[in-house]
């Protein structure tokens, strides 16, 4: 099985409104990420440029829709069009989400939030088989950002996350900004869920914006926009899982209201410098 | 979770129905508010992608009410799949039937042809007819040429000014008042990486329409003259040659040898 091999250094979400200023000279990134879904048709400009992008950088693919938390079966098709696209790109790496999307045949488009029980981890310990079989490669699940908790969830999500890697050999995306966004929603110490997280299985990490709301009786609610730079308290966090573990794959996810390409090149620059500083610390 | 929470989950998303039983926050917050952003992400993501399907509908409506006839829209017809770059081949239809677009009786066709270029964008890319090639048959028998139709092609006919309309509000042409208010009809293809929309005679639609149906280009060209009978063959043949609407020609040799399919 093909592991997740990603270079231990920034990267950034490719969007085509980009691509033209990417070309134009050598650019501080060690990769592109790219959402799946948006290059399953057969041809055209998108892969054109995926192809081109392909020659000079490193690649991830990140599926948002393959609804891996879902209680019904995988979608054999849309599994078929991702072991297409991976076979076809050949990625680094292959990342989806702890997270369900569709049901019966509606397809939701959010990456909505499970329960986490015995009954759920087995079923994402079967899916996650099923994807890494189908694949021939290693998969990385994300932590989620979530709003809402479960009445019937009995394991930690951490714990639950671990016995998923524990029984499957996938790998983590360890979103930092989910981290915080989760954790501030639910009440929690952001650094407390870093602390319990499985960090040796973590092969990539996401960072994005949020964006700050409140609930019904006044308690903030941070929504994952991914629309704004990188937040301080999530620069932060980020800090930490470096000091745990060193230089890892680093993302800056930016997917609404897109800046222009040097504005995210200088977040991705801002997270190349500290992943610089945790290689001279390993190497101290 | 059993699964007929989850149904209970995905089903209110698109309504109005209180949160289902069984969500949970740290404090004292009912859940409304909480699945509320889930039922947020679901529509704004959804009408977004169709926005960025639909720019020219969005622009001659205006984002508001195109917001408000996606949101429509969304609950009637969510997606059935998670490739959602297909998604909205039936808000056309949905349009047409919405009343408030009712006065916007060209609304519909321009969405179609707005689908035939999204389509044309996504399609396989393959080389299109060398020219030469068609240049380098005997003048007698092109007559008996049929064509493949490239992945990427689509006709379009409508009875307004459907191509005018579109390119006036996709930022082709300048935003002006329509003198020749009359039907229009549209070639769609990408040979190479952009998409072309070339503008058709009525009886251009019908030689273009029949020949990617398999008729020979003499029968195409009868079809065509017989409806329409300002139908100019060599104009349309320009267009056939310039546009890359068709990747390979055979001959159809069915009229001297029938044994010969």
């Amino acid at each position: 099985m093909f592991a997740s091999a990603l270079p231990r250094r920034a990267g950034a979400g490719f969007k085509p409104e980009h691509f033209a200023d990417i070309l134009a000279e050598p650019q501080p990134v060690g990769f592109f990420e790219f959402h799946a879904e948006n290059y399953m048709g057969a041809g055209g400009p998108p892969h054109a440029q995926l192809g081109r992008l392909r020659e000079d950088y490193a690649l991830s693919v990140h599926g948002v829709g393959l609804s891996i938390g879902s209680m019904q079966p995988l979608d054999r098709d849309h599994l078929a069009r991702l072991r297409v696209l991976c076979d076809r790109y050949q990625p680094e790496s292959f990342s989806e989400h702890l997270a369900w999307s569709t049901h019966d045949s509606v397809f939701l488009n959010d990456l909505l939030p499970l329960p986490y029980t015995e009954a759920t981890l087995a079923r994402v310990v079967e899916h996650v088989d099923q994807v890494q079989t189908v694949l021939g490669r290693q998969m990385l699940l994300e932590n989620p950002a979530t709003y809402l908790l479960f009445a019937e969830s009995t394991i930690e999500e951490t714990v639950f996350l671990a016995e998923i890697v524990q029984r499957t050999g996938c790998g983590l995306l360890l979103d930092v900004n989910n981290v915080f966004v989760a954790a501030t929603n639910h009440n929690l110490d952001p650094h407390d869920y870093i602390a319990r997280f499985p960090l040796a299985a973590v092969r990539e990490i996401h960072l994005s914006g949020h964006s700050e709301s409140v609930d019904d009786v006044g308690a903030p609610l941070l929504i994952d926009s991914h629309d704004t730079p990188v937040k301080d308290p999530v620069w932060a966090l980020y800090q930490t899982v470096l000091d745990r573990i060193g230089p890892v794959a680093s993302l800056i996810e930016w997917d609404n209201d897109v800046p222009a390409w040097p504005v995210l090149r200088a977040e991705a620059i801002s997270a190349q410098k500290l992943l610089d500083a945790a290689t001279r610390r390993r190497a101290a | 979770m059993s699964a007929t929470f989850q149904s209970a989950f995905a089903s209110g998303l698109f309504g109005t129905t209180p949160a289902p039983v069984g969500l949970a926050a740290w404090n004292t917050a009912t859940p409304e508010r909480r699945y509320g952003v889930y039922r947020n992400n679901v529509t704004a993501s959804l009408t977004t992608a169709l926005a960025s399907r639909f720019p020219a509908a969005e622009n001659i409506v205006g984002p508001d009410f195109f917001r408000a006839m996606a949101r429509a829209f969304v609950a009637a017809h969510p997606p059935r799949s998670p490739v959602l770059l297909a998604y909205g081949d039936e808000f056309p239809d949905f349009v047409a039937a919405f009343a408030p677009a009712r006065d916007l009786v060209y609304l519909p066709d321009v969405m179609r042809l707005e689908i035939a270029r999204g389509q044309a964008y996504h399609a396989a890319d393959i080389p299109p007819l060398d020219p030469t090639v068609l240049a380098a048959i005997d003048p007698a028998r092109l007559g008996a040429l049929v064509f493949t139709p490239h992945p990427t092609l689509s006709i379009l006919s409508s009875p307004y000014p459907m191509v005018t309309i579109w390119a006036m509000n996709a930022g082709e042409r300048p935003l002006v008042p329509i003198d020749d208010w009359r039907d229009e009809h549209a070639l769609v293809a990408r040979p190479h990486l952009a998409v072309e929309v070339t503008p058709l005679s009525p009886g251009g639609a019908v030689f273009f329409r029949r020949l990617t149906t398999g008729a020979t280009l003499a029968t195409a060209a009868e079809s065509a003259m017989s409806e329409h009978s300002g139908f100019d063959l060599s104009d349309n043949l320009a267009v056939l040659l310039r546009s890359g609407a068709f990747t390979a020609i055979n001959q159809d040799d069915s009229d001297e040898n029938p044994n010969h399919a």
